[in-house]
């Protein structure tokens, strides 16, 4: 085994395991990045430390300086992934967390000693993200990463994340992942069409807008900047919903090939499974990226209780 | 070509309340060109001056984001389910 100096240092270079037992298609190989196995336990560790270190290098966080404080809205992995990085650093974290996210994410932000403030859960991430930018205005020396519009955020995603699955899977034809700030998406992206202009970039997003009430108009939606800055409409081939049913129904199938993973990534395997539905191709492998594991979410019953129960439960429940 | 349209809370009160309703048109554009002649509120809403889809609207046939699809060239078949939701940050169900 090797040996690390740091939690720090088993950020990234995750497995990637074969899961075409699921497949629909024979002639379709369907490969699961499993970015679960990080230390805090999702793939935001890899945006976390990508941020924090961003602003370490321009100086907007000085390593070892005291009380310094950083605000990012998020609902629940990046927030968790930047608590471990700030234990680490000496930084104090104040995570703006909607409240309907499952206990869960909040009891791990307080075992990593980040601070909590609540955003109205009707209003979903949007309403955090409209809280922490007005926080971070009325509080100029605090120091907020905003995810969302990061460029250290793809950016780790095109030094790190592509390159692995490059590696690891040269045969890729289809890279399939949740959509949320768009990073993973628009650095992975990136970097595969850069070495195989057609390899084919899906996203997959939950039906978020339905269930959003705090919209007065649609002129208060919202578009990451980091999506926008990487052109991502070009980026993407398709962009396809994935609902909390087939979320849920295809987070119990990866436990079949042994995989107990998040909701969202039952929704990122529901996305693969209607890509390989689309492929007559017999060379075709697809790659999806499983965002976190399942401990998370024990608390949703996602995987003892009654489907039906759980899809009602999912709307009012964050876990993307 | 006959299909289902599923509006958003967020468009209910400018489309009648209702949260699906039956429309025509063998184009997204068709559609939505004949939705803002219907609900006169939502124009604006929907279509931006020059033809094309709202920054914040997301248009989906099936399912399938229309963005990918040809925007508002993307074709109707009898039958589609046209699903309409406001962009948001991801994270939210």
């Amino acid at each position: 085994m090797t040996r690390y100096a740091s939690v720090l240092d088993l950020v990234g270079n995750t497995p990637v395991v074969d899961v075409s037992a699921l497949s629909p298609k024979s002639n379709v190989t369907i490969l699961a990045k499993l970015e679960g196995r990080n230390p805090a336990g999702s793939v935001k560790d890899r945006v976390a430390l990508s941020l924090v270190e961003a602003a370490e290098r321009d100086g907007r966080l000085i390593v070892g300086k005291p009380d310094q404080v950083l605000i990012e809205p998020s609902s629940g992995n990046t927030g968790i992934a930047l608590a471990l990085v700030c234990r680490l650093r000496g930084y104090h974290l104040k995570v703006v967390l909607p409240t309907n996210v499952s206990p869960e994410r909040r009891q791990l932000l307080v075992a990593f000693g980040a601070e909590i403030i609540d955003s109205p859960g009707a209003e979903g991430s949007n309403g955090g993200v409209r809280l922490a930018q007005r926080l971070s205005a009325e509080n100029p020396e605090w120091v907020f990463l905003y995810q969302y519009a990061n460029p250290a955020n793809p950016l780790v995603h095109y030094s790190t994340t592509g390159p692995e699955i490059w590696a690891d899977v040269p045969e890729i034809t289809h890279f399939v992942a949740g959509l949320g700030t768009s990073g993973t998406l628009m650095g992975v992206g990136r970097y595969l069409k850069e070495r195989r202009a057609d390899v084919q970039i899906w996203a997959v997003e939950p039906p978020s807008g339905e269930i959003v009430d705090g919209l007065r108009s649609l002129d208060d939606g919202y578009v990451p900047p980091i999506f926008t800055d990487n052109d991502g409409e070009h980026l993407l081939d398709r962009k396809v919903i994935v609902r909390a049913r087939e979320s849920i129904e295809w987070t119990r199938r990866l436990t079949e090939v042994g995989l107990f993973v998040g909701l969202s990534s039952g929704a990122a395997m529901a996305g693969a499974v209607k890509c390989a539905a689309t492929i007559d191709d017999d060379s075709a492998t697809i790659v999806t990226l499983i965002a976190d594991d399942g401990w998370k979410y024990l608390s949703t019953g996602a995987w003892s209780d009654d489907v039906d129960d759980v899809v009602e439960r999912a709307k009012s429940i964050i876990y993307f | 070509m006959s299909a289902v349209l599923r509006i958003p809370t967020v468009l209910r009160p400018s489309m009648g309340g209702a949260s699906v309703i039956a429309v025509e048109g063998s184009t997204v554009g068709e559609v939505l060109l004949t939705l803002t002649t219907t609900y006169p509120a939502i124009k604006g809403q929907l279509l931006n001056a020059d033809g094309t889809l709202h920054r914040f609207l997301n248009v989906y046939v099936n399912d399938d984001d229309v963005r990918y699809l040809g925007g508002v060239e993307a074709l109707i078949a009898n039958d589609d389910e046209i699903t309409l939701l406001p962009a948001v940050a991801g994270g939210a169900w």
